[in-house]
């Protein structure tokens, strides 16, 4: 079981390795994105440290619901789907492998590039730990939760939009929180919670999301 | 059965569909009937708030609207539930009528909350932490909304459907928990809601029967719409032939 | 051994057929015929149990697939319509990943022998992209040569694109593995006569309206 896990990301990484530009996308539209604000609201720096957090948040969860639609367009598009829900293994498990790799292929670069986003926001440096540290655990439960919605609009018209529409709801509580660990760190409170709600909510993401997901594609192929 | 009635005969679409309507037309009636009774009270009877004078009348919509906008979220993530546990084609259809009349009242719960801010905050729109869980309530009625509309086949619709409004009922403690915490967080402009004075007997009384009016109101709505889409989906089948023929 | 009690399939508002019942056992061959349109994919899905039928139920050695499911998938062997190849990865890879997922590893010497038994043998690093769609079909046909233990296979037209030369070899694949003892499901457009003991032919005749 666990084998087919680890077979389906090493494939799904071979696969994102061979098409290396996808990747670079999801990560250049990151840096885009969050390089705009300053360019909106002024360069006034105290203005800049106040909304960094918000704006690395927001942005790191529009880039990676942009990249949802690809975790199985493809596979569904050509009938390795199809092979994935008649699997030996519970489709749970592919599901849960795949959106692992997928969150290496996004979620990872956005997390280790974010530091450098805070520099240009005049964040103080002792609080890009904490930074890193909210990402890390809140870009996956984005991917867990991200997935429900690619699963169920897999192959639908406009699905682009529509799974904004479906999962930006969704993702609010790790946005409140996950930007609410860097503010906690800059009023002297400590990010402590919140990482731990984090956390939690990370791993109540990844005991369902999967299963659920798994179900919502069995809808799809129906 | 003890009872001596076969409550799973109503849960086929042939034997629902006359009962809706004499249902509908029924809780239609007494929706009008409690809701002119309830706004009767609350504008004329109510006594005036010391506080915020006549303004604070919008209540009797506001709060029953949204009361009505989380409730039948709930029950419409347990029609989904049935319907994907029994595979009972109403309960998709349940489901689906409901969304609108949901997402309705969520309109109308902000709507009158942001006419109630205006005199009471000064401002349209605070973002006070039940305001903002209405909100995204809101989202999660268009999303609902969005995801069955871009469906052409009613069964895929439906259950694809019920996974999200169970995903979405399992948020919606979080999200609103969550959203507390911010605000609570945030606390800058924020004037609670929560700090209302002692409501009068009158206040109280109107208020309930507002809420009953909108509930009869909801049943009706819902079961006329579940018609539809019942007529809609099954015409080829043979009871919506008879009853299309004998011009009903 | 494989069993259909009752069988409805509605697609939309079209009931594309209803009350089929047939049994499979092992040894037997079952061609699916019927016009475009008739349902004959739809039939091949619900014995996968990809798709949920509106009455009745598809059975393998007695309990539903629909409880049996990864029990029965690791047992059954599907080549649908569509090839599941990938066009950044080779031939061998694609075929590895085919096996992987149905549940068993199979060595590299295996992958490119069962490559050469369909002729491609020569393709096998070559990444899928270059290949014509004949190849394409016969790689995802590779898979069959590595699959003589599943006592099931449902093939949706297997003999699309290929040639005089491949459909030969792919007939006698399935003739003699319905000979070891197994059961195949197959639907074609092709009018070819595969040489095995049983051969149970179910039409579906025209389109559905």
């Amino acid at each position: 079981m666990l084998e087919t896990a680890v077979f389906v990301i090493r494939r799904d990484l071979l696969l994102a390795m061979r098409r290396r530009s996808d990747v670079l996308t999801v990560l250049l539209f990151f840096v885009i994105v969050v390089s705009l604000f300053p360019l909106g609201v002024g360069p006034e720096p105290a203005l800049l440290r106040t909304i960094a957090p918000g704006v690395i948040w927001v942005a790191a969860l529009l880039a990676s619901m942009l990249a949802l639609s690809r975790v199985f367009a493809q596979d569904y598009a050509d009938g390795t789907l199809e092979q994935m829900l008649l699997s030996a293994s519970p489709l749970s498990v592919i599901v849960a492998g795949k959106v692992l790799a997928h969150w290496l292929m996004t979620g990872l670069p956005l997390v280790l590039l974010a530091p450098v986003l805070a520099l240009q926001f005049d964040v103080p440096q002792n609080f890009l730990g904490e930074l890193m540290l909210s990402l890390l655990l809140g870009t996956p439960a984005l991917s867990l939760i991200g997935t429900i919605g690619a699963a169920l609009t897999l192959g639908l018209r406009g699905g682009g939009a529509l799974v904004a529409l479906l999962v930006l709801p969704l993702y609010i509580p790790v946005l409140i929180i996950g930007a609410g660990a860097l503010d906690a760190a800059a009023a002297g409170l400590g990010a402590g919670a919140h990482l731990l709600l984090l956390g939690a909510f990370l791993v109540m993401a990844a005991a369902f999301a999967p299963w659920v997901a798994a179900v919502a594609l069995r809808i799809a192929l129906e | 059965m003890s009872s001596g009635i076969n409550w799973f005969k109503f849960s086929s679409p042939a034997s629902f569909y006359p009962l809706a309507k004499k249902l509908a037309v029924g809780f239609g009636t007494l929706a009008v009937v409690f809701c002119a009774v309830g706004l009767y009270i609350g504008f004329f009877m109510a006594p005036t708030d010391h506080q915020q004078g006549e303004s604070y009348r919008i209540i009797f919509i506001h709060v029953p609207a949204a009361w009505m906008s989380m409730f039948i979220y709930l029950v419409m993530a347990f029609w989904a539930g049935m319907g994907l546990a029994f595979n009972t084609r109403l309960s998709g259809m349940m489901a689906s009528a409901l969304a609108p009349t949901g997402a309705m009242f969520t309109f109308i719960a902000l709507w009158t909350g942001s006419l109630w801010g205006k005199p009471t905050w000064g401002t349209w729109w605070v973002w006070d932490a039940r305001l903002t869980s209405e909100l995204i309530l809101l989202f999660l009625y268009f999303g609902f909304l969005a995801l069955q509309a871009a469906i052409d086949d009613p069964r895929r619709a439906d259950r694809a459907g019920a996974v999200l409004a169970l995903v979405g009922v399992v948020n919606v403690p979080i999200i609103y928990f969550s959203v507390k915490w911010w605000n609570t967080l945030h606390q800058g402009a924020s004037v609670s809601l929560s700090s209302a004075p002692t409501m009068a007997t009158t206040m109280l009384i109107g208020m309930l029967v507002m809420v009953f009016g909108f509930w009869f109101y909801s049943i009706a709505a819902v079961l006329m719409r579940a018609r539809c889409i019942m007529l809609e989906r099954e015409r080829n089948s043979e009871w919506a032939a008879q009853y299309l023929e004998s011009g009903a | 051994m494989l069993e259909a009690i009752d069988l409805q399939c509605t697609r939309g508002e079209r009931t594309l057929f209803s009350g089929l019942d047939f049994r499979l056992r092992g040894g037997e061959l079952l061609r699916i015929a019927g016009a475009n349109g008739s349902g004959k994919t739809s039939l091949l899905r619900l014995l996968c149990g990809l798709l949920a039928p509106a009455g009745g139920s598809v059975r393998w050695h007695g309990e539903d697939i629909r409880r049996l499911r990864e029990e029965y998938w690791g047992r059954l062997v599907y080549i649908g319509h569509a090839n599941a190849i990938k066009d950044d990865l080779t031939a061998a890879e694609n075929l590895a990943i085919a096996c992987a997922l149905g549940g068993h590893r199979v060595a590299a010497g295996a992958l490119r022998s069962a490559l050469d038994q369909l002729g491609i043998g020569g393709s096998e690093h070559r990444p899928a992209r270059v290949l014509s769609q004949g190849q394409r079909r016969r790689v995802a046909l590779a898979r069959l040569a590595l699959s003589e233990h599943s006592p099931l296979w449902i093939l949706d037209e297997p003999f699309t694109a290929l040639d005089a030369r491949a459909v030969d070899i792919v007939q006698e694949m399935i003739a003699s593995h319905v000979a070891r003892g197994a059961a195949v499901v197959y639907t074609t457009h092709v009018e070819l006569e595969i040489a095995v003991a049983v051969a149970l032919r179910i039409d579906l005749g025209a389109a559905a309206v």
